[in-house]
């Protein structure tokens, strides 16, 4: 069952994965050093399927696309946070990693619980505590590059042409 | 004003915020770092010519020249990709840090659409552009199409009202904007600089305001074209254009003032870009490293201002003082002037134009425990190497005195 690792406001690409790193491109590699900066075991820690929780204007700082792909090769399967820095969220989608927009996310869980993301139905939810948030679920291309993995597979489908989301 | 750029890119008489639109690029920019990803994207998709070379632009300057076997591989692969695709704005690892080439070699256009796989290509704004950051895999998708979908951010208008006094920077200014609004106090929008006090504002300290606007959270930033913006791309544009000013009556998020005329130095304390103080209330904390450089302070102008404080005077042992011209223009500019010779008599150690210690990933890597005053734009815990060193970020005035002090200290007293 996933996780919940919950993180404050702003945390910035140069915690989710630092500068000396980047010469890296294999997601493995990138994901043994995830979130080093705040919680030095984070990696060791964090199972497949568990979500991160979030404040505000998170993934702020550096376009770095090695942020997104270091957090979902961890085994991250979502992050849910009060905002979003908007490269961050961008890159995240394109990485096929989910991240969505929930108000008052952040207040409802503490690290450890167990959260549920429903993309499709647009909730979080808590089963440790009963609790669910709700989101505007995505717009439909923005779930359809989701739903291929990314928008490198989905470029594959549509055979190169990103025009097709329109 | 983004509006408008943003309607021509994508062929529409108009646009208006929070509208998706997909826009033609003018200019499509990646480094070192972001770019090999983007070359392997494309080779993953299957893309075998991109779609015109002629608007690509690629520059060296994060690791520069390679400090490791990866960043060595990475620089062939773009050197190779470079030579297949007949990309001729190719800049190699002597020419300089992105935000400050792209200018200088003229892609930085008013009115013109750039993106670039950095957060800070929202400096060329300074030049009324629209020009914001991007991933790589969304460079994938610009270098196979031309095109690129985006938001239209709301605008937001910051008007500057009178003259920054002596030895107090753009970089103060900004840094006092940002404490004001916080990280995230300008997220997705476009912000306007305007008015009398930002007319007054040098070309360079235009690129800084626009360069950290990101760190509060903008999607782009623009300073409207103007006579001494025009001067500076005499002679560098590399095509005619056409100035976009916004209309009379244009709606804005949010209209704020601030009154330069007023301001002090500024700096921004460990670990965040928001948290910003008076020079005065830090002063006294010892430092270990001080860097002047960086696309937000490396250039010409502001190594002047720090060369100005450091002349005849020395450096004292307990600090290392790294300086990185943000260009090769700006090297030469500053050997020109007699400038490194000040530098390297106060003790500082000149390093070839590039990024340097700006993101902790090459050379002048904190260690444990260590503080630095550097000129760059970011003081994220761990942005210049261990977890636990801290970074203050102020102008490079602020720098240069503190660097002479051994501790934080106020360039007016100096
Ligand atoms: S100088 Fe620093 S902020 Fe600017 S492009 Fe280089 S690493 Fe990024």
């Amino acid at each position: 069952m996933a996780r919940a690792w919950v993180f404050g406001d702003d945390v910035d690409t140069d915690q989710i994965i630092a500068g000396r790193y980047l010469v890296k491109t294999d997601p493995q590699e990138l994901a043994r050093h995830v979130m080093e900066a705040i919680d030095p075991k984070f990696a060791s820690k964090v199972s497949k399927g568990d979500v991160i929780i979030a404040g505000r204007n998170f993934g702020c700082g550096s376009s770095r696309e090695h942020a997104a792909i270091a957090l979902k090769a961890a085994g991250i399967s979502a992050i849910v946070a009060e905002s979003f820095a908007r490269i961050f969220f961008r890159n995240a989608i394109n990485q096929g990693l989910p991240a969505v927009v929930c108000k008052g996310v952040r207040g409802g869980f503490k690290s450890g619980d167990i959260v549920e993301v429903d993309l499709e139905a647009g909730e979080v939810r808590n089963l440790s505590t009963g609790k669910t948030f709700k989101f505007q679920p995505m717009p439909e291309f923005i779930m359809r590059i989701l739903r291929a993995g990314g928008m490198i597979p989905y470029l594959k489908q549509t055979s190169g042409k990103p025009g097709a989301f329109k | 004003m983004a509006e408008k750029i943003l309607a021509r890119a994508s062929k529409r008489e108009r646009v208006a915020p929070g509208e998706i639109v997909e826009a033609e690029v003018d200019v499509a920019m990646v480094h070192d770092i972001t770019g090999p990803m983007v070359v392997e994207g494309l080779r993953e998709v299957g893309v075998e010519k991109v779609w015109d070379p002629s608007k690509i632009v690629v520059v060296f300057d994060h690791q520069v020249p390679a400090d490791s076997i990866d960043a060595a591989k990475n620089h062939i692969l773009l050197r190779e990709f470079v030579r297949e695709q007949g990309i001729e704005n190719f800049y190699d690892v002597f020419e300089g840090i992105c935000h400050q080439v792209l200018p200088e070699k003229g892609f930085a256009l008013p009115g013109r659409l750039i993106v670039g796989a950095d957060s800070h290509t929202c400096t060329y704004g300074a030049f009324g552009c629209f020009a914001t950051g991007i991933g790589s895999t969304d460079m994938v998708s610009v270098f196979a199409t031309g095109k690129l979908w985006l938001r239209v951010p709301e605008s937001m208008r910051i008007e500057i009202e009178g003259k920054l006094p002596r030895r107090v920077a753009a970089k103060d200014l900004i840094l006092y904007i940002i404490g004001d609004l916080g990280a995230d106090g300008a997220s997705y929008r476009s912000v306007e600089f305007v008015g009398e006090g930002m007319r007054d504002i040098s070309v360079g300290g235009r690129m800084t305001m626009c360069n950290m606007a990101v760190e509060m959270g903008a999607k782009t930033a623009m300073v409207p074209s103007d006579a001494k913006s025009k001067r500076y791309l005499a002679g560098r544009a590399r095509e005619p254009y056409k100035v976009v000013q916004s209309d009379r009556g244009a709606t804005y998020v949010e209209e704020l003032t601030y009154d330069a005329s007023e301001l002090e130095p500024q700096v921004a304390c460990p670990h965040s870009v928001d948290d910003v103080r008076a020079v005065r209330e830090v002063e006294g904390v010892e430092i270990d490293q001080a860097f002047l450089g960086s696309c937000t302070n490396g250039r010409f102008e502001d190594l002047l201002q720090a060369a100005k404080i450091l002349k005849r005077r020395r450096i004292p042992k307990s600090v290392r003082m790294i300086v990185a011209p943000a260009s090769r223009e700006v090297y030469l500019q500053a050997l020109d002037r007699g400038i490194m010779k000040i530098f390297v008599e106060a003790g500082a150690l000149v390093e070839p134009p590039c990024c340097a210690a700006c993101m902790g990933g090459h050379t002048g890597i904190l260690g444990p425990g260590e503080v630095c005053i550097s000129s760059s734009n970011r003081n994220f815990r761990g942005r210049m190497g261990s977890p636990d060193a801290k970074i203050y970020l102020a102008s490079p005035a602020t720098v240069a005195a503190s660097a002479v002090r051994g501790a934080i200290a106020d360039p007016r007293d100096i």
